[in-house]
C-alpha cells in the first residue's frame, strides 16, 4: 500500500476561549482498547451523536475474534474508526488523524497496519509507563521507540488515573472519559451525548447512568484544561428527516417493514446482531425470532413456515451458508419463497470471523449441487440494507423463489445516517388467502412463458398437494421422464430472465465513455466512488459502476462495457496476481464478480482484490486506478 | 388434537362434509409387497377417517427414504423434504400455523442418524404434532446399509460381517430427553394396536413420538420374524390413559398394567430387553409446548407500521 495525498482540506483557524479551533470538512478518528473496555460503545456513541447533530458519518468496528483476548496485545486490539464530515460520508477513508488508545500495544496494531496518518494526533493512556510490572514498562519503552518512526504527535493522558477518581475498575470507565475528551475536541453537543448514554444504559439502574455522566464530564474538563486543539466539522441541518443505525439494525427493521414474520437463525458472527435487534421487538409486531438447534434446522424451520403461508427468512454467514445448501436446493425445487441474508465474513472455513470479506458471491450464485437458479442481490449502503429486505420479500413471493441478500461485516456494524424511510402498508405481506381452490388448479401451474405460478397454502380446500424435492410435474407428482425434467429446469431458470426483464440497466457514476470502468458490488461502493471522484479531479478518465443484482445480473452490461477501454472489478475477495510465481493469464484465479462478468459479457474484465480483513481505502483504489491507466494498451 | 385456529380465514365454518378412508387415499403406494409401510398407511388413513380430519388442514411432512414417500400417498397437504430434516420443516409449519394438524413421518436412518440432532431438539420443543418413526432397522431406499437401530451382528452391505455396535434404542433415547411428553411403541403386524396407538398419539397435546416396528421383507425379513410370529415374546403395556385392547389380550399372553405418567417406570421398562413391549411408555400432557410459549399477537399492517415507526424513532437524527 502506498501513501495517499492528505485529505483535501481548507482548514481555517479560529480562537475560542483560548483554544484554537480548526475548521475542517472532515476528520477520521479511532478509539482503541483491549477487548471489554468499551472502545466500540464509545466510538459508536460518538458516531451516532455526530450523525444526529448533522454530520455525515461512517463507522467501522475493529473486532478481535475472541471475547477476551489477552490484554495488551496488538492482535487483541478492539476499537472503532469514525469518519465524520460536513457532507455525506460513504466509507472509512484512508488514514486516521486522531486516535485515543487505552494502551501502547493496541496502538501498535494500528500503527503496524499503516492505519494512522503520519501527522496523526495520538492520545495515549500513560498508565503503562510507570506500571508495577517491569515487563509492561519495558514494552512501553519499546512501543514508543517503534512509534517514533512516524511524525505522530503523541500526547500522554492520565486516563486510568483520572477514571480511578470516579470508579474502582477503570476498565469500565475509560471509554466514557474518552467520549468526554472527544466531545470537547469535536465540539459535540453534550446534551445529545448524555441522551445517547441514557439510551445505552436504559436497562440499567439510574446510578449507572449517573456514574457514566460523571466520567464523561471529567473527560470534558480534562480535555479543556490540557489540550490545545479543537476540531470543528461543521454540521448541516438536513432538509429531510434522517435516521442513523448500523446495517444489521437496518436489515432487521427492513425485514419488519417488509412484512417478514419469522427470522429463524443460528448464532454466527457477524450476522447474529440482526437477531439480537429483532429479539427485542419482533414479537410485539406479531413476528418471531426462532433460534434453531443448528444452521440446517434454522433454514428448515424458515422453509416450513414459508410453505405454511408466511414468508420467513434466515440470517447467516459463510459457514452457516455452507450448511444450508441442501435446503436451498429444496426451496428452489419446491418453489417455496425464502429470503436468506448472508452477512459475509472472512473465509474459507472459520477464516476471519469478525472481519469483512466478499467471498461468498459465487457460493451464493452457484454453490448448491444441481441447477439452482435463485436471486442474489447486495445492498451497498446502510440505507439499502433496509430497503433491500422489502425488495427481497416481494421478489421471493412473486417469483416463488429463493432470494439471497449479501451484506458483509463492514455494513453490519457500520453506522451511517440516511433518509428516514416512509413506511408503506403495501410493503407488508398480505395474510394468506385460504379460500377454496377451483377444481383443476395445480400446485405448480406454471405459465409456459414465464414459469410463474400462484402459490397454494395449506388450509385451502381442494388444493392438497405434496411439495417434493424429487423431480415433479405441475401436480407436484414425482416424475423422472427426460422431457419433464428438461422442461421444469427451463421453467425454474426462466423466472430469472423474467425478473431481469423488469430491471433497469445499472447507472454509471462518472463519464459515459472513458478509459477505465471500475465495477464493484456491495459495501465497497462508497470507497470506489470516492476514488474515481478524486481520480477525475486529477484528470483521470475513469468511471464506476455498482451492481445491486448479481443473479440475474442487471441488463445492458455488455453495452455499458463497450464504452470503456478497460473494465476491472475491485472486490474484497481473493485473486491471483500475474506477477506471482506460476500464475499466468490462463490459470489466474480472479475476483468473484470478475469471473461472473467475464462469463456473461465475454469482456476481458480484470480485477484488483484484497483480503486484508478490512474495508478498502479510497486512496488505495485510486493508486490501482492510476496504475491501471498508466499500464497502457494491455487490458 | 382439536386446535382452535386463530384468526385465519376458513376456520370455524360449519362443515357438512364427511370423509371415508378413501377420501384420504392418494395414488397407489409403490412400496414393495409385504412392506410394513403399507400397514402404517392403512392405520393412518383409518385414524384420519375416524377423527374426520379436514384434508386441507392436515399436513404430512417427511424426510427421504422408502418410508418418507408417505405424504405422496395421503390426500392431504404434504411436504416430502430432505433426508433427516422432516422435523425442522414440521416445526416451521407449526410455528407459522398452529391451526394445522401436522404429522411427521421418518425412517430410522432419517430420524436416528442424519436427523438425530433435530430429533432431540424437537422432543424438547414439544410442539403439538404426531411423529411416526417407521423403524425397519435398515436403510431401505439406499439398499441395505446399517442403520443406528440395526441389531448388533446383523450383516448389511456396509457391515457385511455384522453390525459392530449395539443398536440404539429410540424409545430409551426419547425418554431420556428433557421435556419428552409422549413415547409409544407399536408394530405394523398388529393393526388394532397400531390404530389405538396412533389415536392416543394424535390425541396427545404435544410431541407424540411413536416408534413403529416395521418389517422390510427385502432387506430385513428375519429381524422381526420371531417377534411377529411368537406372541409369547411380546408384552402389552396396558392403561386406560394409553392403549387397552381386550381382543388383543386373547392373543398376547403377557400384559402389563403400566401408568404412563410414571417416567421412571417407563425408562426401566424401555431398558429391560426381556420382551418386545408395545403400548404407551410415557404420556403427560402437562409439559411446556414451544408453539404456545411463542404465540404472538396478530397485527394488521397499519398496527405494524405504527409500532415500527415508534421503533425507528429511536434512531432518529
Ligand atoms: C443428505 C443425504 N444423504 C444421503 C442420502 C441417501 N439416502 C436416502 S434414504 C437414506 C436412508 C434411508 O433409510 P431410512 O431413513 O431408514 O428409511 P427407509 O428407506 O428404511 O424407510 C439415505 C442414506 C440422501 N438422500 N441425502
Ligand atoms: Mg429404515
Amino acid at each position: 500500500m502506498s501513501s495517499t495525498p492528505p485529505e483535501q482540506a481548507a482548514p481555517t483557524l479560529s480562537q475560542e476561549a483560548g483554544h484554537s479551533v480548526l475548521t475542517l470538512p472532515e476528520h477520521i478518528l479511532e478509539v482503541l482498547s483491549d477487548s471489554g473496555e468499551g472502545a466500540q460503545k464509545c466510538g459508536q456513541s460518538f458516531g451516532a451523536v455526530s450523525a444526529k447533530m448533522g454530520n455525515g458519518a461512517w463507522t467501522v468496528e475493529i473486532i478481535p475474534a475472541e471475547i477476551q483476548p489477552p490484554p495488551r496485545t496488538p492482535d487483541g486490539a478492539s476499537g472503532v474508526r469514525i469518519r465524520i464530515g460536513t457532507q455525506k460520508i460513504t466509507n472509512w477513508g484512508n488514514r486516521t488523524k486522531l486516535a485515543i488508545a487505552f494502551n501502547d500495544q493496541v496502538l501498535l496494531s494500528r500503527h503496524r497496519l499503516n492505519a494512522l496518518a503520519d501527522d496523526a494526533i495520538i492520545l495515549l493512556d500513560q498508565a503503562p509507563e510507570n506500571h508495577d510490572n517491569p515487563q509492561v514498562r519495558q514494552e512501553w519503552i519499546e512501543a514508543l521507540e517503534e512509534l517514533s518512526s512516524r511524525n505522530y504527535r503523541l500526547i500522554k493522558v492520565p486516563l486510568e488515573e483520572e477514571c480511578l477518581k470516579i470508579v474502582d475498575n477503570p476498565r469500565q470507565g475509560k471509554n466514557m472519559f474518552a467520549l468526554g475528551m472527544l466531545s470537547w475536541v469535536y465540539l459535540r453537543d453534550l446534551e445529545r451525548v448524555k441522551e445517547q448514554i441514557a439510551h445505552q444504559f436504559r436497562h440499567k439502574a439510574k446510578a449507572v447512568y449517573e456514574r457514566n455522566v460523571r466520567l464523561l464530564e471529567a473527560g470534558v474538563s480534562w480535555a479543556e484544561q490540557n489540550l490545545d486543539f479543537r476540531f470543528d466539522i461543521p454540521t448541516t441541518t438536513p432538509d429531510e428527516d434522517m435516521v442513523v443505525m448500523n446495517g444489521n439494525t437496518a436489515l432487521g427493521l427492513g425485514a419488519m417493514a417488509a412484512g417478514l414474520e419469522m427470522c429463524s437463525m443460528y448464532p454466527i458472527t457477524p450476522a447474529t446482531s440482526v437477531s439480537h435487534f429483532l429479539s427485542e421487538s419482533f414479537d410485539r409486531l406479531g413476528g418471531m425470532v426462532h433460534q434453531a438447534e443448528d444452521e440446517i434446522a434454522a433454514i428448515g424451520v424458515a422453509l416450513g413456515a414459508s410453505f405454511a403461508g408466511k414468508v420467513a427468512f434466515t440470517v447467516t454467514s459463510g459457514p452457516g451458508l455452507a450448511l444450508k445448501t441442501e435446503f436451498i436446493g429444496l426451496a428452489v425445487m419446491t418453489e417455496t419463497p425464502l429470503v436468506i441474508v448472508d452477512v459475509q465474513r472472512g473465509g474459507p472455513s472459520t477464516g476471519l470471523p469478525t472481519k469483512v470479506e466478499q467471498s461468498d458471491l459465487l457460493a451464493a450464485v452457484f454453490g448448491q449441487p444441481g441447477d439452482c437458479p435463485k436471486v442474489v442481490l447486495a445492498p451497498s449502503t446502510i440505507e439499502e440494507c433496509f430497503h433491500c429486505m422489502i425488495t427481497a420479500r416481494r421478489i421471493a413471493e412473486t417469483f416463488r423463489c429463493v432470494v439471497m441478500v449479501m451484506s458483509d461485516a463492514n455494513l453490519a456494524t457500520g453506522q451511517q445516517p440516511f433518509k428516514r424511510p416512509t413506511l408503506d402498508p403495501r410493503w407488508q405481506s398480505v395474510q394468506p388467502d385460504l379460500s377454496e381452490v377451483p377444481v383443476g388448479t395445480e400446485p405448480l401451474q406454471w405459465d409456459p412463458e414465464t414459469g410463474l405460478s400462484p402459490r397454494l397454502i395449506p388450509g385451502q380446500p381442494g388444493g392438497m398437494f405434496t411439495a417434493t424435492g424429487l423431480a415433479h410435474n405441475e401436480g407436484s407428482h414425482i416424475r423422472s421422464d427426460p422431457e419433464n425434467n428438461q422442461r421444469t429446469m427451463e421453467l425454474r431458470s426462466r423466472k430469472l430472465a423474467v425478473l431481469q426483464s423488469t430491471l433497469k440497466p445499472p447507472v454509471v457514476v462518472g463519464p459515459e465513455h472513458a478509459d477505465l470502468l471500475v465495477v464493484g458490488w456491495g459495501s465497497t461502493r462508497g470507497a470506489i466512488e470516492e476514488a474515481i471522484e478524486k481520480g477525475q479531479q486529477e484528470g483521470l478518465s475513469v468511471a464506476a459502476l455498482n451492481l445491486t443484482f448479481l443473479s440475474p445480473l442487471q441488463p445492458g452490461l455488455g453495452e455499458i462495457f463497450e464504452n470503456y477501454k478497460k473494465v476491472m472489478t475491485v472486490e474484497i475477495n481473493y485473486s491471483d496476481e500475474l506477477d506471482q510465481p506460476y500464475i499466468n493469464a490462463e490459470n489466474r484465479r480472479r475476483g468473484q464478480l470478475a469471473w461472473l462478468l467475464r462469463a456473461t459479457t465475454l469482456v476481458d474484465v480484470d480485477c484488483w482484490t484484497r483480503v486484508f480483513g478490512q474495508p478498502l481505502c479510497p486512496g488505495d483504489i485510486l493508486d490501482v486506478i492510476r496504475g491501471k491507466l498508466a499500464a497502457g494498451g494491455q487490458s | 388434537m382439536s386446535e382452535n385456529c386463530g384468526t385465519l380465514m376458513g376456520c370455524g365454518v360449519e362443515d357438512e362434509r364427511s370423509f371415508s378412508m378413501d377420501d384420504y387415499s392418494g395414488p397407489l403406494a409403490r412400496w414393495c409387497p409385504g412392506c410394513g409401510d403399507h400397514a402404517v398407511l392403512a392405520g393412518v388413513q383409518r385414524l384420519l377417517a375416524k377423527e374426520q380430519l379436514k384434508p386441507e388442514r392436515t399436513v404430512f411432512v417427511s424426510g427421504i427414504g422408502c418410508s418418507s414417500r408417505f405424504p405422496h400417498y395421503v390426500d392431504t397437504y404434504g411436504f416430502h423434504g430432505i433426508h433427516g430434516r422432516a422435523l425442522p420443516i414440521a416445526t416451521g409449519i407449526k410455528l407459522a400455523r398452529p391451526d394445522l394438524d401436522v404429522f411427521a413421518v421418518m425412517g430410522d436412518g432419517d430420524c436416528c442418524s442424519i436427523g438425530a440432532g433435530h430429533w432431540i431438539h424437537a422432543i424438547r420443543y414439544n410442539i403439538n404434532m404426531t411423529v411416526l418413526l417407521l423403524d425397519n432397522n435398515i436403510y431401505g431406499l439406499t439398499k441395505k446399509q446399517t442403520s443406528p437401530t440395526t441389531p448388533q451382528g446383523f450383516a448389511s452391505n456396509t457391515q457385511p460381517r455384522g453390525s459392530f455396535l449395539p443398536a440404539l434404542d429410540p424409545i430409551q433415547t426419547t425418554l431420556g430427553v428433557t421435556n419428552a411428553s409422549f413415547v409409544a411403541q407399536t408394530a405394523d403386524w398388529v393393526p388394532s394396536h397400531l390404530a389405538q396407538t396412533l389415536e392416543a398419539a394424535h390425541a396427545h397435546p404435544g410431541f407424540a413420538f411413536v416408534r413403529i416396528l416395521q418389517r422390510c421383507p427385502v432387506f430385513t425379513p428375519t429381524i422381526f420374524e420371531e417377534a411377529a410370529m411368537n406372541t409369547d415374546l411380546t408384552e402389552l403395556l396396558e392403561h386406560e390413559n394409553g392403549v387397552t385392547d381386550e381382543a388383543l389380550k386373547g392373543v398376547y399372553p403377557h400384559t402389563l398394567y403400566h401408568d404412563p405418567t410414571d417416567i421412571q417406570e417407563a425408562r426401566r421398562l424401555a431398558e429391560s430387553s426381556s420382551k418386545v413391549r408395545l403400548g404407551v411408555f410415557y404420556a403427560d400432557p402437562g409439559h411446556a409446548r414451544y408453539e404456545e410459549l411463542r404465540a404472538v399477537p396478530k397485527r394488521t399492517a397499519e398496527e405494524k407500521i405504527a409500532l415500527l415507526n415508534a421503533e425507528i424513532d429511536r434512531y432518529a437524527v
